[in-house]
């Protein structure tokens, strides 16, 4: 693989898969626990939460990273919080990066996993009651496993969008070889520079095929969990 | 052992008030659609919350809306078997079976999980996924992943209903032997009578939302006055009796106490002791013993009581032995053979008339 790609561009995928993965992984907890909101809960602000958690997908993503920038920089309320109670500094760090993929694919991965939630037969989860399943065993044992596939579902695209994700990252944790070049800012840098066409071309043609992959991974996983529910 | 309910509870322009007690053995809820049957099963299983109401289970408060109690439906201990059985598409036969197992307190005794399987014959379907099982054997899994819940009471809202006439009578007796050996009360929703009749040791009437009447199901079902509610032609009166002897001609005799009844071949060991339905359009009355008849039971009676309703027909209930009968007359013949109360006469059952379904094992004493 080295021999392929020069080290610069091998740092760039490097770096796009742990931002995805991360992006990914934790937003899955909240990415379940808000899908279940709107799909379940009867609260006051449940319009409120569905408005915020679908604006990335409607606002230029350029909007979202200069908002995460004044909210997550150095002197934004939540970036001052963490880097003086936790130490961490999210601005032009490679978790700021992350922090901007997991934000503008959540919306995606809601959805996802919102339309498996409403597809649930809640009378399962009645019988699951009767049979001494407390409510949090109920979800547990019952809702959980059925909604599998469709959490499987927004995981995948939650992370082909935090793989090509460019305008909220740039404008949020800049362009830093190593740090923060992701493919698609390694993309646009080298299309920048003069030569740097065939370098482009080669991370191009490695996106292509981390997208099928990703694609042909979540159709079998799918199937899988599928047949293991009994859906078809 | 028993089950006591009261509920209110109001939707829409329906108001649902009931109160019965439900003591150890089969208790039916029998009504037509909407008479307000499901939602008392509900409230019972405390999946819906009455407006107000009382539900009491072996002395323990579930439900006092007066005090503010409710317990929620895990904390109950009531088995509910539903009519489309909600059996976990995710988990297999054995890992439906196993689901209450896994609940503290819920978890019953190795040996029962084995003598559950055995009674409901479900031993070869244990590693198949619920979708691929008829839909008879969904409802004995979903009987079973009830019984091995740890209940204390059972519910079974219209188990049978969505079943054909062959599978309905292939889960019927596993029915029969929960009844006489579960020593928890059943509560058991139905609109279908003839499964009442051959399950039900007490019967609650609804109509409207409200309970019509409510006792045990013999005294009930062999009162001429309620035939109209439970339906003209699904009316009958149940006569207990024993399995005397099969005839090489295929017949067998079962003796009631107002005489033998030969009944097409009961699947049943002599001795055993049966509940026999004898639908009231299916009896004939004579005045004299008929003679040159083909009908095989004749069983002497005396009118006990004559209903009229609106219609040509009358409601004749018999008594014959110690036990009760309905007989279904126009009124032409009715007053023809000027049948009163007091009247003697001879009640007569064609063999052939009493189909299969309606005769059901009863507790062997």
């Amino acid at each position: 693989m080295t021999g392929l790609l020069g080290p610069e561009e091998w740092q760039a995928v490097a770096l796009s898969l742990r931002v995805a993965f991360w992006a990914t992984l934790l937003s899955l907890p909240p990415g379940i626990a808000v899908a279940v909101a709107l799909a379940r809960g009867r609260f006051p602000g449940r319009q409120l939460l569905n408005v915020l958690v679908h604006l990335p997908l409607v606002l230029p993503p350029v909007v979202t990273g200069y908002l995460l920038l004044l909210t997550f920089g150095r002197r934004g309320p939540a970036g001052a919080f963490l880097a003086d109670t936790f130490g961490i500094v999210l601005a032009f760090r490679w978790t700021g990066a992350a922090l901007a993929a997991a934000i503008m694919g959540f919306p995606l991965m809601v959805r996802a996993i919102r339309l498996a939630v409403e597809a649930v037969d809640s009378r399962l989860e009645e019988a699951s009651a009767t049979l001494g399943a407390s409510p949090l065993r109920v979800f547990l044992t019952v809702t959980l496993p059925l909604i599998l596939p469709g959490v499987l579902a927004g995981a995948i695209l939650s992370f082909a969008k935090a793989m090509g994700e460019f305008g909220a990252t740039i404008t949020f944790v800049s362009n830093i070889p190593g740090e923060t070049q992701t493919l698609p800012s390694a993309i646009y840098a080298f299309l920048q520079v003069p030569g740097g066409e065939s370098a482009a071309l080669r991370l191009v043609l490695i996106s292509i095929a981390i997208a099928m992959l990703a694609l042909v991974a979540s159709e079998y996983l799918s199937r899988a969990v599928a047949r293991r529910i009994g859906a078809v | 052992m028993s089950l006591s309910v009261a509920i209110r509870h109001s939707f829409g322009n329906v108001t649902v008030d009931a109160a019965f007690d439900a003591p150890e053995g089969v208790t039916a809820l029998f009504g037509r659609s909407g008479a307000g049957k499901t939602t008392v099963a509900n409230a019972v299983a405390g999946l819906l919350r009455p407006q107000s109401g009382r539900i009491v289970l072996q002395g323990r408060v579930l439900l006092d809306s007066g005090r503010g109690v409710n317990l929620p439906p895990h904390h109950r201990r009531i088995g509910y078997v539903f009519q489309e059985g909600r059996l976990f598409p995710h988990l297999s036969v054995r890992g439906n079976l196993a689901y209450p197992g896994r609940f503290a307190g819920r978890r019953p005794p190795a040996a029962e999980f084995d003598r559950v399987v055995g009674m409901l014959g479900i031993g070869d379907l244990l590693d198949r996924q619920p979708q691929r099982l008829s839909g008879g054997e969904k409802q004995r899994v979903a009987i079973g992943r009830a019984l091995l819940s740890a209940p204390e009471a059972l519910l079974m809202d219209e188990p049978l209903a969505a079943l054909d006439a062959a599978r309905k009578e292939e889960i019927l007796p596993y029915l029969e032997a929960l009844r006489d050996e579960a020593r928890i009360p059943i509560l058991y929703v139905s609109h279908a009578m003839d499964e009442v009749a051959r399950l039900a040791t007490t019967l609650v009437l609804m109509s409207g939302g409200r309970v019509l009447r409510a006792g045990p199901a013999a005294e009930l079902l062999a009162d001429p006055e309620l035939a109209p509610m439970i339906g003209l032609r699904d009316a009958g009166a149940l006569l207990s009796g024993r399995l005397t002897r099969h005839h090489p001609d295929g017949l067998s005799e079962v003796a009631v106490s107002g005489g033998p009844l030969f009944l097409p071949h009961v699947a049943a060991d002599p001795g055993t002791a049966l509940r026999i339905r004898i639908e009231a359009q299916d009896i004939i009355l004579s005045r004299n013993r008929p003679e040159g008849l083909s009908a095989l039971n004749i069983l002497p009676a005396t009118v006990t009581a004559v209903h009229s309703g609106e219609g040509p027909g009358v409601m004749i209930q018999l008594r014959t032995g110690d036990e009760m009968l309905l007989a279904r007359l126009t009124r032409r013949s009715a007053e023809a053979l000027a049948l009163v109360p007091g009247t003697p006469c001879h009640a007569v059952v064609k063999s052939v008339a009493v189909a299969r379904g309606n005769v059901g094992r009863a507790k062997n004493d």
